[in-house]
């Protein structure tokens, strides 16, 4: 007996929990789920939850607390399950992570949680982010809206600019200190980039829909329709609507195009643009959904990009019934920025993957539609500014790739709506909004801001992490009045 | 959702809608546009607003039934509900005094001219305006037009009202008579536009468009509406909606507003058959809302 598992649930000593494989997470085989946009990964059972949850070493400092920007508690989550207790864990991951069942599916855990693990430095890492799904999905299943609890009103009124994971987070943390919180969105739906991003294969709608309804019980408000910038400025929102503070959660959102020559050929997309259509407008199930999309069927579609974005964009393609499926990226596999899980599914999914090679050109046989890419090989140079090795072009490795679509996945820049209409809010060079790292606080009083319009492109996690510290700040404000 | 406060035809397939929306209506200048969504299946579709009253909180627009979408909207009625309608979106149209304007509204396209027209009025322009159709029915706006010009000329198609025609014939007269014009304001069909464009390049004119491409989130973040603009990218839902005339590549704009025209021929179809279930669905919509008051989306 160790001395954790003294007063542990578990009934594995160290050495035996060492022996427990990680369970695997149930998935739709590559072949089928290639052809439906239903989710990939099934989730674990309540057996193999408590499976995998039993291989949780109990660290006396967890180094998976600490790696989590919104600082989950694993450790004691994870004896929850162990306990068979999965409403208690439920509560537990709420007390740091108003999204559990949205982080559960689409967090990098090997950079975070995972990442430092114990467990992983000898065997393979505790699975933290399908129990932490697992625990949100069954939170789901059995709880009742009705019973969620209300903060008594501090009196006080903050508005959250975006629907977006930053957004809602710092809305679940607010409105859990008595503060009235109205979430503006520019869309019809809720939910930013998890919504319009994130495909839903890879995180369910309806998961969203349930996580802000959760938020809404909670007693957060919501008003879509309002681009803020235009159909209502910062200033009116504190001068003539009454809120004591803001939070701007707007994401990087300006789509990045390369500059070269044929992107306005049709069927060349941005990233944003492509899944919008697909996530947002539900174009996949056109002519149910009036949304089109131009008819895949047969035709070979490249993205360019290694991101999360870019492969999401070209599984979908995939799924809207491509033939051949290409990721083009310019650097290596080693610098690809995507989910490991992401790339693993692609690659059984089919998608070929093309490094260290990069479009030049977007060529047509003069009809106004796409038919080739011309490309060019890389290699790999010194590091650059990102601590990545610098691409290089190879001189004369340029060849012709046929392509009825092509989905530009190589970044976003800053939408610069909200910048450009606040008087006092200061920018970077690169128009992203200036705000202090640990307090989230802006130039302007009041103001706070966070997640991908202060970093640039990240993930949804650490917009979270953002939110999470705007929000404590936010209310050291609004309690203090101290700015 | 959006109260339609009254439909009114006014010409065979356009209707004006005034829309409770006063968010909107006390943000709007001349030249923005909104996006508006019908039902949960339905696309958004940019509508420039032909004006607003920002004291009542109500939006007026005018909307051609051209395809799907804009087919349902015409079978609207006062009562009836959007369920979504944001804005107000794009710049505003540039408003100064320029010295004499010739406002060009073509077809549907005069509704959108209309409100910039009125502005550059009151900031003590010398507006002169021409009104195109296909042919008399057609012609809107024409009393509004009126008050707002120092002159207005009117042209159809086939001459069954004023002057048979195209709306560049009278401004080649105006440029060969001598007048002086400042600047040339065009809203209308693609190739009205592109013709305006031309004739007035000749002559030196500046010569300002309103475009209308394909959109999606109105707000900068998709780049679907993206025009090529002397050689570079812009983005007409938050770079325009106006531009440059004598800078638009309007081949890219034609051949990339054909993108989709095989699927929106498919829904154009389809819609024929199911209008009745689709009509009934917003209603049933406007119902529900009615009796779950404040049940905010």
């Amino acid at each position: 007996m160790t001395q954790t598992a003294n007063k542990s649930p578990n009934p594995l000593s160290l050495k035996e929990r060492m022996k427990v494989p990680r369970q695997a997470m149930l998935e739709q085989p590559p072949l089928l789920r290639a052809a439906n946009f239903k989710e990939v990964n099934l989730g674990y059972s309540e057996e193999l939850a408590k499976q995998e949850a039993l291989r949780c070493l109990e660290c006396a400092k967890p180094a998976c607390v600490n790696d989590c920007p919104v600082g989950v508690k694993v450790k004691e989550f994870v004896q929850l399950i162990v306990a068979g207790d999965y409403m208690g864990a439920a509560a537990k991951i709420r007390e740091d992570n108003v999204l559990p069942a949205i982080t559960g599916r689409v967090c990098p855990q090997e950079d975070h949680c995972e990442g430092g693990c114990l467990m992983g430095k000898k065997v393979q890492p505790l699975g933290i982010g399908y129990l932490e799904r697992f625990v949100a999905d069954y939170e789901q299943r059995h709880m009742d809206l009705r019973n969620v609890k209300r903060a008594s009103p501090s009196g006080k009124k903050v508005a959250i600019v975006g629907s977006g994971p930053s957004g809602l987070t710092a809305a679940g943390d607010l409105v859990q200190k008595g503060h009235e919180v109205r979430v503006f969105e520019a869309l019809h739906e809720l939910g930013g980039v998890l919504v319009y991003g994130i495909p839903e294969f890879r995180l369910p709608k309806q998961i969203i829909r349930e996580q802000i309804d959760y938020l809404r019980a909670m007693g957060v408000q919501f008003e879509t329709n309002v681009v803020v910038g235009k159909t209502v400025t910062i200033s009116e929102l504190m001068e003539e609507e009454g809120f004591d503070a803001v939070f701007i959660g707007t994401g990087a959102g300006a789509p990045q195009f390369m500059g070269i020559p044929g992107e306005h050929l049709n069927g060349v997309y941005s990233a944003n643009e492509f899944l919008t259509r697909i996530n947002l407008m539900h174009a996949y199930e056109f002519p149910k959904y009036d949304e089109p999309m131009v008819d895949f069927r047969g035709k070979d579609v490249a993205v360019i990009g290694g991101g999360n974005t870019a492969l999401d964009a070209i599984r979908s393609a995939l799924r809207l019934g491509a033939r051949k499926a290409y990721v083009l990226y310019r650097r290596s596999e080693a610098e690809m920025p995507a989910r490991a899980e992401e790339v693993k599914h692609a690659q059984q999914e089919g998608i070929e993957f093309h490094m260290l090679t990069a479009p030049t050109e977007f060529l047509s046989e003069g009809n106004g539609w796409l038919s080739a890419a011309r490309c060019i090989r890389m290699g790999l140079g010194e590091p650059d500014a990102s601590g990545r090795r610098r691409p290089v072009p190879v001189e004369g490795s340029e060849f012709d790739l046929a392509l009825a679509v092509a989905v530009i996945a190589i970044g976003t820049s800053a939408n610069p709506l909200i910048q450009s209409t606040t008087p006092g809010l200061e920018t970077n060079k690169r128009n992203y909004i200036q705000a202090d790292p640990m307090t989230q606080r802006t130039s302007r009083k009041g103001v706070f801001a966070g997640g991908d319009i202060v970093t640039g492109s990240a993930t949804v996690i650490l917009a979270m992490g953002a939110g999470r510290r705007a929000a404590k700040s936010i209310n050291d404000y609004l309690t203090s009045g101290v700015w | 959702m959006f109260q339609i406060l009254s439909a009114d035809f006014l010409a065979p397939g356009i209707k004006r809608f005034v829309i409770q929306a006063p968010r909107i209506a006390r943000k709007q200048k001349p030249g923005q546009f909104v996006i508006l969504r019908l039902y949960e299946q339905g696309e958004r579709i940019p509508i420039t607003i032909e004006q607003s009253d920002g004291q009542r909180g109500t939006i007026n627009l005018v909307v051609q039934a051209l395809g799907k979408t804009t087919h349902l909207l015409d079978s609207l009625q006062a009562g009836d509900k959007l369920l979504d309608v944001v804005g107000p979106l794009g710049k505003p149209s540039e408003i100064k005094q320029f010295g004499t304007v010739v406002v060009i509204g073509g077809g549907v396209g005069t509704a959108m001219a209309y409100p910039t027209a009125a502005a550059l009025k009151s900031a003590g322009n010398r507006v002169i305006s021409i009104v195109g159709a296909r042919s008399k029915e057609l012609v809107i706006l024409e009393h509004e037009m009126r008050e707002v010009s120092d002159a207005l000329m009117i042209t159809t198609d086939d001459g069954t009202y004023a002057d048979k025609g195209f709306v560049t014939d009278k401004l080649r007269q105006l440029i060969e008579n001598g007048t002086r014009i400042d600047l040339v304001l065009a809203i209308g069909p693609i190739p009205m536009m592109r013709a305006v464009a031309e004739m007035t390049r000749k002559e030196g004119i500046r010569t300002i468009v309103s475009l209308n491409p394909i959109m999606i989130d109105g707000t900068g973040m998709c780049g679907g509406c993206r025009v090529l603009v002397d050689g570079k990218s812009q983005f007409a839902c938050v770079d325009g909606p106006e531009f440059d005339a004598h800078q638009i590549d309007f081949g890219v704009l034609v051949q990339r507003n054909a993108m989709y025209r095989p699927a929106e021929q498919k829904s154009m179809e389809d819609f024929q058959r199911e209008r009745e279930s689709l009509l009934e669905r917003i209603h049933g919509a406007t119902a529900a809302e009615c009796v779950l008051p404040g049940g905010g989306r």
